[in-house]
């Protein structure tokens, strides 16, 4: 997500005279965005959710090793894309939401829930957030869900779901290689070449793959650092 | 009546020198002195069984209903002043509502049951409203599987197995502690159910009355409804029968 119209016109050249300077630092302007890859699956055992980790500010890397898989709950993550500053406000809503859910039922909080409250924040602001976000965990009453909550506040929950910019040059790749009733390490391959793909032909995306493994038991951090990444076909 | 505040209870806001609330104590008076609600959580599910007392005989039966659904897999029995547990319906139908758009999934009876537990505590607080004169049995049958619970005037809220409130409460009480409820299928609970209140209504002391009787189960694929007919039809005779029964044994 960069500033368009006006960096496309100085690349083609204009006939117009325009009043602004044709180097407009949009690094000095534009705010922190998640370009990214994100996505998440569900598994045998629960689900696997993995992001890149590029924050860029226009054009400028503002953090190259940013972490954009936030916990909600003990047994829930969501992969965050779109703006930074407002997925971020949002998980720490969600957040608190579940917390103070969690505690009057006495219970872990239901996926479901999770994704539920995510649905409503993004759905009443619309007009105000730049927020894609995957809601993904583990439960005792449905198993692994995983959740989907693009730009306009829609909620679907899908066996697996890719989101980010990285996310349109993997569609063909996600469709042919998901299987249901992965195994752990199956799930893991999946989301490392799927991401490693986006990371390779989308500019906004890059860096380090991280991953988080959500099952009953508890969940599981990884990294796959910048030269340990899967590479494919690079011209040749 | 043996206690009797003088002084201490023209308002909820004076405490005793004994630490009782008398407004909240008359307000349990009100629940004392109407009909009979029972409910029973058995083994696949919850059954209410309310003795409404009818003064006339132009009332049209289905009316002045005492028990509601409050969400669909929730029941609510009324006893006492039947206009304040309205609100406390209305209030867990709200409540309902809202918890199920806010978090997506329906709400627990035990969620449920404190929520209507606080409201009504709200009330024993301040000396410009008056408590609820009404107690409610709230049942449902939800992903914890079949639930009960009981809240008073005082807000105080308890889980049964089996609970009865209203004037035949003692003998009710006996009564439901002598089945064998964790057992029981929902249908042999109706018919239990009617038969209770049958055997605790006073004829001498009350005209007639109606039985209203609803269940939660397996059967109703965990929908809270009003017994179908026949099944009531067929609980009311045997349940007369044993009060006969009864009745020409004692003599």
């Amino acid at each position: 997500m960069e500033a368009g119209p006006r960096s496309f016109e100085s690349m083609f050249g204009s006939n117009q005279v325009s009043t602004k300077t044709s180097f407009e630092e949009d690094w000095r302007t534009s705010e922190h965005m998640t370009g990214t890859s994100i996505m998440a699956t569900v598994f045998k055992d629960g689900v696997v959710i993995g992001a890149d980790s590029r924050t860029t500010t226009g054009s400028y890397i503002a953090n190259r090793t940013t972490d954009k898989l936030t916990q909600v709950a003990d047994n829930v993550y969501c992969c965050r894309s779109g703006s930074a500053a407002d997925t971020q406000a949002i998980a720490d809503y969600v957040r608190w939401y579940l917390n103070l859910h969690s505690l009057e039922t006495e219970e872990q909080a239901e996926v479901k829930v999770a994704a539920n409250l995510f649905h409503k924040i993004c759905y009443a602001n619309k007009n105000f957030l730049l927020a894609g976000i995957i809601v993904a965990g583990v439960d005792s009453v449905n198993g692994g869900s995983v959740y989907s909550i693009p730009l306009g506040g829609s909620l679907i929950k899908e066996p697996f779901s890719i989101g980010g910019s990285g996310s349109s040059y993997i569609y063909g790749y996600c469709d042919s290689h998901y299987k249901e009733g992965m195994t752990k390490e199956e799930a893991l391959h999946f989301v490392r070449n799927a991401l490693a793909l986006a990371m390779s032909r989308d500019g906004s995306s890059g860096g380090v793959i991280r991953t988080v493994v959500i099952t009953k038991d508890g969940t599981e951090r990884s990294m796959v650092p910048g030269d340990k990444v899967p590479r494919f076909y690079e011209g040749q | 009546m043996a206690s009797i505040g003088t002084g201490y209870d023209l308002s909820s806001t004076t405490y005793s020198p004994d630490g009782r609330i008398f407004q909240v104590e008359y307000a349990h008076k009100a629940v004392e002195n109407s009909g009979t609600a029972i409910a029973l959580r058995v083994k696949d599910g919850v059954v209410f069984a309310v003795e409404k007392i009818v003064v006339s005989k132009m009332l049209e039966p289905t009316s002045n209903r005492r028990i509601h659904t409050v969400d669909s897999h929730i029941g609510m029995a009324i006893s006492g002043l039947v206009a304040d547990g309205r609100q406390l319906v209305n209030r867990g139908r709200s409540e309902a509502t809202q918890y199920r758009d806010f978090y997506g999934i329906p709400i627990t009876g035990k969620v449920l049951a404190e929520r209507i537990s606080n409201f009504i505590q709200v009330y024993t607080l301040y000396g410009v409203v008056r408590p609820f004169g009404c107690a409610v049995l709230v049942g449902c049958v939800d992903k914890k599987g079949p639930q009960l619970y009981m809240v008073d005037p005082s807000g105080s809220c308890y889980g049964y197995y089996g609970c009865a409130i209203g004037k035949g409460t003692r003998a009710a009480k006996t009564e439901l502690e002598k089945l064998d409820l964790a057992n029981m299928t929902a249908r042999e609970a109706v018919k239990q159910a009617a038969r209770i209140i049958y055997s605790v209504h006073d004829d001498v002391k009350d005209k007639s009355f109606v039985l209203e009787l609803s269940w939660v189960c397996e059967e109703t694929k965990n929908l809270h409804q009003f017994v179908p007919d026949e099944l009531k039809a067929a609980a009311e005779e045997e349940a007369k029968a044993a009060k006969d029964r009864e009745e020409s044994g004692g003599d």
